[in-house]
């Protein structure tokens, strides 16, 4: 009969190394069939449960318990077997007894290796955000392996970290490597020029292996945790990474990966890094990206083809990126905001997506998110992008790109407004469409120019002509006549669309407070850490030949609320 | 009490406690100079304790005690006073003094005056009367009585007018400073210091003894002694610790101390109020034919050295005792280490050489202790579980970790933070 007997010892805590060695200890003692060593999650209680090794003395634990149980042929074996578990703790003891001192703080660890520059925490959820938050007082960046930190916690860690240009890495970032060396789990990969930024553990380690194989390298790999591109987090680490990286002279090319995010982050996101100096190859898993390249941001649908572009992106040296202001246009200080007046819907809808790259709010009749859809189809109200073949415009009327009539008074409209800086038209020629636009538009636009210039304002008319030479309309004379009436043309939507989110956003450069820039290699000096968790974390630091020292962590008060509570009164 | 307040309490606590400067300046009846020294009554070492609860060491010093007062004649006479009530028991520590082991001071008993000349607080120890059977140890047979009677009577004024006669008295943490650098922690060891002590002192001995048969005999016995420095040492720690009690708001640990029964400490910020829990069973290394069956529970004023920053704080200047805690030279290190841990300065007058130099870790802070749940490493000897028996080994002892939560708690209450 075989007997399953166990013991529950409060506020004991191991790392699950630890554990998993006694475990295994006890499956070589006489009689035993199995064992569990666990601290009493629910979920390890469930674990133990299914497998038959929980028994009834055990149910009460908690999860700063931990839970000893023997599945054995024998009452006496299995307390044979309960006694042993000290013998086995022991034995690991002694191994290590002429070891160095391990501090018990990281207050004694910052004292021991003072030029370190990273924390690597990867204590229990419950205890992480302390521990994280206790490591940037004293000035230092973290990398937060651990998981089960409230979103509260993360929020609260980073802006106190941005605020001191520290980073903040996850909480549950599994990977990171920092002038070549790995943090957490990571390979071992050459160095190089590319830097990344992942909000995916797997994917930065993937992108490093593919760059590696590529025959290329990497400078950093920074992560920032699964929830940082989240609307609440802000992407407040991947900004700051990507400053980092921006500024780093040993990266030529970034890349951004992340798995799906929600598309106003990832709106805001590409304006962040449409105002990067450097290439960005974005890979957003599941995200439609607006075009293959707006101007420095490239966008690849793979991990394997960022690592791809990337690489060949490096090659290419003289990389610039294009004019993003034009000083000779004078616009005057009201003038903000862009009006697109559309007859195709289609050509309306990529706009707003690309635009995206350049600006948020775009209000609409058809906005990507409709908490931007405009109020009152027939007055603009800031960014507007209009679709006038929408039905709302063409009740009783014929479409706009037969009938111009509707438009050309909302143009007339928008160019009296002292906000419009810039108006951006279609032109679809072709068969069917009117049979001169650009004779109805040409006097319009150069008369809202001239009522501009008299204002004291500069108007930007940008008109995207859709056809070809052979149409009846001729598209060369129609563009000759749209040229003379000081119109920029643009032939495709996206290019369109660049062209004018470039003026924009020179227009509407919020004075943001600038990031706190984080420096990552003080004065060449090399990678130090202090490890708090995860022995295995610091074995691996050691063995890159990175210096760095272990902190034989407990729970702080022995994992007793009241006093903690009481501690932390008393420490702020 | 925000941080910042108690880090400067702390500050404050500490910096008194380092810059105290204990002068061993004489020996004097206790009587005549402990304050609220009464006849009938016993200081004992530790928190307060009743007959009762007396572990046998205790109660065999108390029975010495008593026959070396010539309250009574014989242990059944004494048993029979103290359960009557006539005879009155208060820890040393609330009568400036401190006494290894038992600690049992009586009345008539000469002791130790040492005179911090920094804060002007003076603290009292008896005289030790070395190994085998002895009081402190719960000893209390006729030759136990006979060496007392010979140390108040002839030892005492010898070394007495010798520490009146030379100008400055000894500067007890000068002594210890020295000591700490020949191997000495200060507590379980103190054979260098005591061969030093007994080197100041040999030259005025020598010259105001009576005879020459006294001078030796009262120079014998200090030499024999590697312990003879342990009492005014404590002496001089306790007026040390003294003089950082009472900062209102500081969390350090000011008082530690075990009667045999208890373990009792006290906070420089909360007063008189002594934080108690059972004393633990010190793990170590027996004299042939004991084991730890035969200990008593840890006892003793010594714990006095470990709240000043020396003792099993020191580890680090003492490997040569290391095997005592079954352990290696680099054991001794990271027993240092660990202390720099819960405590909040390095102190500025004892040094260690294995560690470059740097001062030994001082000032408990009851919130580290608590937060980290590493309790202060006690070095110390073990006594013998029945009275009389002596000293059965030494090794390490921690406190119960109750005493540092229970204060940390009685903290919040007192300057509201619960």
């Amino acid at each position: 009969m075989t007997k399953v007997t166990g013991e529950i010892r409060s506020g004991a805590y191991f790392d699950s190394v630890v554990l998993m060695q006694l475990q295994k200890g006890m499956l070589e003692l006489d009689g035993v069939l199995d064992a569990g060593v666990m601290m009493g999650t629910q979920a390890n209680k469930d674990v133990l449960e299914q497998s038959g090794l929980l028994p009834n003395s055990c149910r009460i634990a908690v999860a700063e318990d931990l839970i000893i149980a023997v599945k054995a042929d024998s009452v006496s074996q299995a307390s044979a077997a309960l006694k042993h578990v000290d013998v086995l703790l022991n034995k690991r003891k002694t191994i290590t007894d002429d070891q160095e001192f391990r501090p018990r703080s990281l207050d004694m660890a910052v004292r021991t290796l003072p030029n370190s520059q990273w924390v690597i925490v990867s204590v229990p959820g419950r205890y992480a955000a302390g521990v994280a938050r206790e490591a940037l007082g004293f000035d230092k960046n973290v990398f937060l392996y651990s998981d089960n930190v409230s979103v509260e916690d993360e929020v609260s860690l980073k802006t106190l970290a941005a605020d001191k240009g520290l980073l903040v890495m996850g909480p549950d970032c599994g990977t990171a490597v920092i002038d070549g060396v790995g943090l957490g789990f990571a390979n071992q990969s050459q160095s190089g020029s590319v830097g990344i930024v992942a909000a995916s553990g797997t994917g930065l380690q993937a992108l490093t292996v593919t760059i590696d194989n590529l025959g290329s390298g990497i400078t950093h790999a920074i992560g920032t945790g699964g929830r940082d591109l989240n609307q609440q987090v802000g992407g407040i680490t991947s900004r700051q990474a990507l400053d980092v990286l921006n500024r780093d002279t040993n990266t030529k090319v970034i890349i951004l990966t992340s798995k799906p995010i929600s598309s106003r982050s990832a709106m805001e996101l590409m304006q962040v890094l449409h105002a990067l100096e450097k290439p960005v190859v974005v890979n957003f898993l599941g995200y439609a990206p607006p075009a293959y390249q707006i101007d420095n941001v490239f966008f690849a649908s793979t991990l394997r083809e960022a690592a791809e572009l990337a690489i060949e992106l490096c090659d290419k040296l003289d990389f610039s990126t294009n004019i993003k202001s034009d000083s000779q246009k004078k616009f005057a200080s009201s003038q903000r905001y862009i009006r697109g007046l559309f007859s195709g819907g289609t050509l309306a809808y990529e706009t707003l997506l690309v635009l995206r790259a350049f600006t948020t709010g775009i209000y609409s009749n058809i906005p990507i998110d409709e908490s931007y859809k405009l109020d009152d189809h027939a007055s603009s109200h800031k960014h507007t992008i209009i679709d006038m073949g929408e039905d709302e415009f063409t009740i009783g009327r014929l479409h706009p790109m037969i009938d111009s009539d509707l438009r050309l008074r909302r143009f007339q409209q928008e160019a009296a407004d002292p906000e419009t800086a810039v108006i951006l038209l279609d032109v679809v020629l072709g068969y069917g469409s009117h049979s001169n636009p650009a004779a109805e538009l040409a006097p319009i636009i150069s008369e809202a120019k001239s009522l501009a210039r008299r204002s004291g304002r500069y108007l930007e008319v940008v008109v995207l002509v859709i056809g070809t030479a052979n149409d009846p309309q001729d598209v060369v004379a129609q563009t000759n006549i749209l040229r003379k009436a000081g119109a920029h043309i643009e032939t495709n939507a996206d290019e369109a669309a660049i062209y004018v989110g470039n003026i924009i956003s020179g227009l509407n450069t919020t004075s943001k407070a600038s990031l706190r820039p984080v420096v990552l290699d003080s004065s060449g000096q090399s990678l130090a850490a202090i490890n708090v968790g995860l022995e295995s974390f610091y074995e691996s630091l050691i063995r890159q030949g990175a210096e760095a020292i272990h902190v034989d962590w407990q729970p702080p008060a022995q994992g007793k609320d009241n006093l903690m509570d009481l501690l932390a009164k008393m420490k702020s | 009490m925000a941080k910042s307040k108690i880090d400067q309490a702390n500050d404050i606590a500490v910096e008194r406690m380092m810059s105290a400067r204990p002068i061993l300046t004489g020996i004097a009846t206790a009587r005549d100079v402990i304050p609220n020294m009464e006849d009938n009554l016993l200081l004992h070492a530790g928190p307060p304790v009743e007959w009762e609860q007396m572990s046998g060491p205790m109660q065999g010093a108390v029975i010495g005690g008593l026959i070396f007062e010539g309250l009574v004649d014989n242990e059944t006479d004494a048993v029979s006073m103290v359960e009557a009530g006539e005879v009155k028991f208060a820890p040393c520590h609330e009568h400036s003094s401190v006494g290894p082991m038992a600690g049992v001071t009586t009345a008539s008993m000469k002791v130790y005056e040492v005179t911090n000349t920094t804060h002007g607080n003076v603290a009292y120890s008896n005289l030790n009367e070395g190994y085998g059977k002895v009081l402190r140890y719960g000893a209390f047979s006729d030759d136990v009585i006979t060496k007392l009677r010979w140390m108040n009577d002839v030892l005492a004024p010898v070394l007495s007018e010798a520490l009146v006669k030379s100008e400055n008295g000894i500067d007890v943490r000068q002594l210890l400073s020295e000591s700490l650098h020949m191997g000495d922690e200060g507590h379980n060891r103190n054979k260098a210091g005591s061969i030093l002590y007994t080197a100041k002192l040999a030259p005025m001995v020598t010259k105001l003894a009576i005879d020459s048969d006294i001078a030796s005999e009262a120079l014998q016995f200090l030499a024999d002694n590697a312990l003879s420095v342990l009492n005014p040492v404590m002496a001089a720690c306790k007026s040390m610790a003294d003089a950082a009690h009472g900062v209102d708001g500081s969390t350090l640990m000011t008082i530690m101390a075990r009667n045999g029964t208890e373990l009792g400490i006290r906070i420089s910020g909360l007063g008189d109020k002594w934080f108690t829990g059972p004393v633990g069973q010190p793990d170590g290394l027996y004299f042939p034919g004991f084991t730890a069956e035969d200990a008593s529970g840890d006892i003793g004023d010594s714990t006095i050295t470990e709240t000043v920053g020396i003792g099993g704080f020191a580890m680090a200047s003492a490997p040569a005792i290391v095997a005592f805690v079954s352990g290696t030279p680099q054991d001794a290190i990271n027993a240092t280490m660990e202390m720099y841990e819960i405590t909040v300065s390095e102190h500025s007058h004892f040094t260690i050489p294995a560690l470059n130099f740097r001062g030994t870790p001082v000032g408990v802070d009851i919130r580290k202790v608590v937060e980290l749940g590493i309790t202060p490493r006690i070095n110390t000897g073990i006594a013998h579980r029945d009275a009389g028996v002596g000293q059965v080994g030494a090794g390490l002892v921690r406190p119960p970790m109750n005493v540092f939560e229970d204060a940390l708690v009685s903290y919040a209450e007192h300057y509201g933070l619960v």
